[in-house]
């Protein structure tokens, strides 16, 4: 099978964020393979283990992305492409769009991809592509199992579980607990310099700026009020406890 | 011109989703006079529904009932909604950031070749525009989007946007009915739909959490939590390093991984308050942190704080409770 993971840098979670001139600040930030991205590459390594699938990493965004291609490529995935282009605006619309033009001239059997990135939170662009592809969906699962050509999976669903079979070629989005992904090994990172890193501009994919209008646009961007320190109590904890519920009450009137 | 918004209402267990209703002030909130909305539900046994949605401020509730809809089907509901909303054309498509609204919302948005902004905390009219609120990195930061053409699709992160109230007295809307059969052979089949949930609150549109870190020390640990959350009508929340130290299911975990929530009351047990944890619950009206260790940073950013062991303390707040709202 031909297994594609897409793949987003992101900041590190424990970063803090910093606007400069109306931006986020990437000055000396730590950046990693968007968590839930680094599921969907450890699944597709797991399938790759079982059945000998090829397994390939598909990025749109800036250089800098090479460094988390090569890290999944590190942990065992077999090739990357990543679509650079300063031409891309930064809209779900035109990124989901730019994977399509991509995927429709190649052959795929499976898609996986992180339920959201920790940077947008739109939890768009995957699905998005599965639609413009015109193969089935599912978002935030965190079971997969294959058998023939058929997916089987859980998918999340505020804590209940939803169990569906889907006919690849398919799409799934992983959540939390679909599996531990792993670091990637010494040798794994010697090998992983070798392995194929393409970068592909629009004039690629068959795209014009002009494909790809946003469709949304910032107008603000700025951090949230930041919250104090509120009062520590004190006394023993039982006086605390009545303390507290007290304070509730009458101070901040929630109860 | 005038605009039609059309609210994609959800529900759960018989009863609309307090989200939906989210979803329509929402939509409300985006409108001007002489615009108009409606709202579509899906599903099987609708009249209920139905008629309860005819009592808010929409022109029309639009009803697609049959049994192959009654559990959310990424493919069917795309395929139900698809020719519904050719038909009918609106301008914005409003649904609530919840499991079935992250999941459909970016496919009907790819189909209408529309944008869309997701997880929408707040919606506010400047001049001709419609400016949408909505959070980065978890909360983070904070930004303002607008839209640069129709449709749009929206989704709204539960708990932020009041909920709409009954138009009162008013012309009911009308409810019309529409047929739906599979275009073409379906490749998803939902099997089963394990409900872990029935009865509980979900985490995101709690109005009282109640959370643990690693210094719950187990899963029996949270036990003490769960009286709390059960008596205040809240849910029970956690952190990565209790999910990841196995006291958990990661569908409890708050944090830039995991969920974002904003409940009134939050309160915070054996949690140090790592960054990723605080970008999750930052929004929460009152933060109360309860850890052992005074220097942890989670009382940087809580209105109020407890320093001692959460075992002494849960219970012993658990009963304070029990007098004050007795």
């Amino acid at each position: 099978m031909n297994v594609v993971v897409l793949l987003k840098q992101t900041f590190d979670t424990e970063e803090k964020i910093v606007i400069e001139n109306g931006a986020v600040s990437e000055d000396g930030v730590k950046f990693v393979i968007n968590p839930y991205d680094e599921y969907a590459v450890e699944e597709a390594l797991r399938i790759k283990e079982q059945d000998g699938s090829t397994v390939t990493l598909l990025s749109v965004g800036p250089a800098r992305t090479t460094e988390a291609l090569r890290t999944a490529l590190a942990m065992g995935a077999d090739e990357a492409v990543l679509i650079e282009d300063a031409r891309i605006p930064q809209d779900e619309h035109a990124i989901a769009t730019v994977l399509a033009a991509y995927l429709k001239q190649q052959s795929y059997d499976l898609i996986l991809g992180g339920n959201f990135s920790v940077d947008n939170g739109g939890a768009q662009v995957a699905v998005r592509l599965s639609e413009l592809l015109g193969i089935p969906h599912a978002s935030s699962i965190t079971k997969l199992t294959l058998q023939g050509g058929t997916a089987s999976v859980e998918r999340d669903a505020e804590g209940d579980l939803e169990l569906l079979d889907v006919t690849l070629p398919a799409l799934f989005t992983a959540q939390q607990g679909l599996n531990e992904p792993r670091y990637p090994s010494l040798p794994g990172i010697m090998k992983s310099k070798k392995k194929p890193l393409r970068t592909l501009t629009l004039d690629d994919v068959g795209l014009t700026p002009d494909q790809l209008e946003a469709r949304t646009e910032r107008t603000s961007l700025s951090l949230p009020p930041s919250r104090q320190a509120g009062q520590i109590l004190s006394g023993d904890i039982p006086q605390q406890a009545a303390k507290l519920v007290e304070l509730l009450r009458t101070q901040s009137k929630v109860i | 011109m005038s605009r039609t918004f059309l609210i994609i209402a959800e529900h759960r267990d018989g009863k609309l989703r307090q989200v939906t209703l989210e979803a329509l002030q929402a939509a409300s909130l985006a409108a001007k006079d002489g615009d108009s909305l409606a709202a579509v539900l899906l599903g099987s046994d609708l009249d209920g529904l139905a008629g309860e949605l005819a009592a808010y401020a929409l022109s029309d509730v639009h009803v697609i009932e049959t049994d192959s809809l009654k559990q959310y089907n990424p493919e069917s509901y795309v395929d139900a909604l698809a020719p519904f909303i050719d038909s009918i054309r609106p301008d914005g498509v409003f649904l609530g950031h919840t499991a079935l609204g992250r999941d459909l919302a970016p496919a009907l948005a790819a189909k209408l070749s529309a944008g869309q902004l997701s997880d929408v905390t707040a919606i506010e009219q400047s001049g001709e525009e419609v400016v949408f609120t909505r959070p980065l990195y978890a909360g983070k930061a904070i930004e303002k989007k607008i839209f640069r053409a129709y449709p749009w699709v929206v989704t709204i992160r539960p708990n932020n946007i009041p909920a709409a109230g009954s138009a009162g007295g008013g012309q009911a809307a009308g409810i019309v009915k529409h047929d739906y059969s599979p275009s073409k052979p379906l490749r998803t089949v939902i099997r089963d739909v394990v409900r872990k949930m029935s009865g509980k609150v979900d985490l995101t549109e709690a109005k009282v959490i109640v959370s643990g870190g690693r210094g719950v020390k187990s899963g029996d640990g949270f036990k003490p939590l769960e009286e709390l959350a059960e008596l205040l009508g809240g849910a029970v929340g956690a952190s990565r390093g209790a999910c990841d130290a196995g006291y958990c299911d990661y569908s409890l975990q708050i944090g830039q991984t995991g969920k974002v929530v904003t409940p009134e009351i939050y309160i915070a047990c054996g949690i140090s308050g790592a960054i990723q944890h605080l970008a999750g619950m930052n929004g929460s009206r009152i933060i109360i942190a309860i850890n052992k260790d005074p220097d942890a940073p989670i009382f940087q950013i809580a209105d109020y704080g407890i320093v001692g062991d959460l075992f002494e303390v849960v219970p012993l707040l658990t009963q304070e409770f029990r007098k004050a709202l007795a």
